[in-house]
C-alpha cells in the first residue's frame, strides 16, 4: 500500500519545484501563474492524503473549494495579463515598476 | 505490489512534469508539461481512492484552465529571449530554497505520525462505497453555504474577466442603444416658419425672383429634413449680392 509519508514527500517535492520555478521564471508572468497552479496542486495532494488516511471526507470538500478558487484566480489573472499585454506589449515583470517610489 | 509500483511510476512522471514546467524554454511546452502533471496527479488521486476529485481535476484543470493558459500563451506575441535573459541568475537561490523546503517537509513527515499509523494504507471501503455520493452528501448539507459562496466566487470571476478584457475598437460599428433611446425630436428635425411664396413673386426684377425661388425652395426643403438643407438655404440667400434684396423675405421667414 501507499504510505502517508510517501504521498506527503511527493507533494513536498512538487511544492519545492514550484517554488524553485518562481525563482527561475521570475520575469515571465505566465510561468509565475503556472507555478501558482502547481503549488496549489501540491497543497491539494496533502488535503486528499490526510482525508483518505484519517477517513474524513471533509478534506476532499476543501480540495473542491481550493479548485474553485484556483480556477477563478487563474481566469482573472489571465484577464489581467491580457490587458497588461495590450497596454505594454510585454509581460515582463521588470517592466511593471510604475508604483516604485 | 502493483499499487506501489504504479505509485512510483506516476510519482516519477509527476516530478518530471513539474521539472518540465519550470525549466522549459517555450511557454507552450511549459503549459503542456503542466497538463501532464495534472493528469498524472489525477491518476495518483485515483490510486488512493479520491475518484470524484481526480475526474474533476481532469475536467476543470486540463479541460478548462489549461486550455485557457494555452490560448493566452499562443495569443500573446511574447519575446521569449527577453524573458529568458538572466534565467540562471537567481537559480542557485531557487534550488537552495527548494532543497530547504524538501528537507523541512521530509523532516516533519518522517519524524511524526500525525496520530496515524503512517505505514498503513488508507482505510478499505466496502464494495458499495461511492466517493461521489459521500462527497455530495456532505457538500449539500454541512457545506451548503460555502458551496453557494463558491458559486458566487465563480460568478464574480466571470464578470471580472469579461469586464477586464472588453474594449472598444476605434472603427467599431454598432448601435448605441442608449443614444438611440435618449434622442429628442429637435435633434433630428427643425420646423421652420416662413411666409407664403406669393408675397415674393411680385418683384419686377427677374434675376431676383429666380434667386428668391431657389432660396425658398431650399427653405421649404429644410422644413422636411434637416441641417444640410437649411445650410443650403442660407448659402443660396447669401450668394449673389443682387439677389439678397429679393431673397430677404424668404430668408427672414427661414430664420
Amino acid at each position: 500500500m501507499i504510505s502517508l509519508a510517501q504521498l506527503l514527500t511527493l507533494s513536498g517535492v512538487v511544492f519545492a519545484l514550484s517554488v524553485a520555478g518562481m525563482f527561475l521564471n521570475r520575469k515571465n508572468l505566465i510561468l509565475l501563474l503556472m507555478c501558482v497552479e502547481l503549488l496549489l496542486l501540491a497543497a491539494n495532494f496533502n488535503f486528499i492524503a490526510f482525508s483518505r488516511y484519517l477517513g474524513d471526507i471533509r478534506g476532499q470538500i476543501f480540495v473542491f473549494f481550493v479548485l474553485t478558487v484556483a480556477a477563478a484566480e487563474s481566469a482573472i489573472g489571465l484577464a489581467i495579463l491580457v490587458v497588461l499585454f495590450r497596454e505594454r506589449r510585454s509581460i515582463n515583470v521588470e517592466d511593471l515598476n510604475e508604483m516604485k517610489g | 505490489m502493483l499499487v506501489q509500483a504504479l505509485f512510483y511510476i506516476f510519482a516519477v512522471i509527476l516530478v518530471a512534469g513539474a521539472l518540465g514546467v519550470i525549466v522549459a524554454r517555450n511557454p507552450v511546452h511549459s503549459a503542456l508539461a503542466l497538463v501532464l502533471t495534472f493528469v498524472t496527479s489525477a491518476c495518483i488521486w485515483l490510486l488512493i481512492g479520491a475518484e470524484f476529485l481526480a475526474l474533476v481535476l481532469v475536467l476543470v484543470y486540463v479541460g478548462a484552465v489549461m486550455v485557457l493558459f494555452l490560448f493566452v500563451v499562443m495569443m500573446l506575441d511574447i519575446n521569449i529571449e527577453e524573458l529568458r535573459r538572466g534565467f540562471t541568475r537567481f537559480a542557485w537561490l531557487g534550488w537552495i530554497t527548494a532543497g530547504a523546503v524538501i528537507a523541512e517537509i521530509a523532516a516533519v513527515v518522517l519524524a511524526r505520525t500525525f496520530g496515524i499509523d503512517a505505514s498503513r494504507g488508507p482505510g478499505v471501503e466496502p464494495v458499495t462505497y461511492s466517493n461521489t455520493t459521500e462527497l455530495g452528501r456532505v457538500l449539500y448539507t454541512q457545506f451548503a453555504y460555502p458551496f453557494e459562496l463558491a458559486a458566487v466566487i465563480l460568478l464574480v470571476a466571470i464578470v471580472a474577466a469579461i469586464v477586464l478584457t472588453m474594449r472598444r475598437r476605434p472603427g467599431y460599428k454598432a448601435q448605441d442603444v442608449r443614444r438611440q433611446v435618449a434622442v429628442q425630436p429637435r435633434d433630428r428635425i427643425r420646423i421652420v416658419k416662413m411666409a407664403a411664396e406669393g408675397a415674393t413673386v411680385s418683384e419686377p426684377v427677374e434675376a431676383a425672383s429666380v434667386a428668391a425661388r431657389t432660396a425658398s425652395a431650399g427653405a421649404s426643403a429644410s422644413t422636411v429634413s434637416a441641417q444640410p438643407a437649411a445650410a443650403g438655404a442660407q448659402s443660396a440667400a447669401g450668394a449673389p449680392p443682387g439677389a439678397v434684396a429679393g431673397a430677404q423675405p424668404a430668408t427672414g421667414g427661414a430664420q
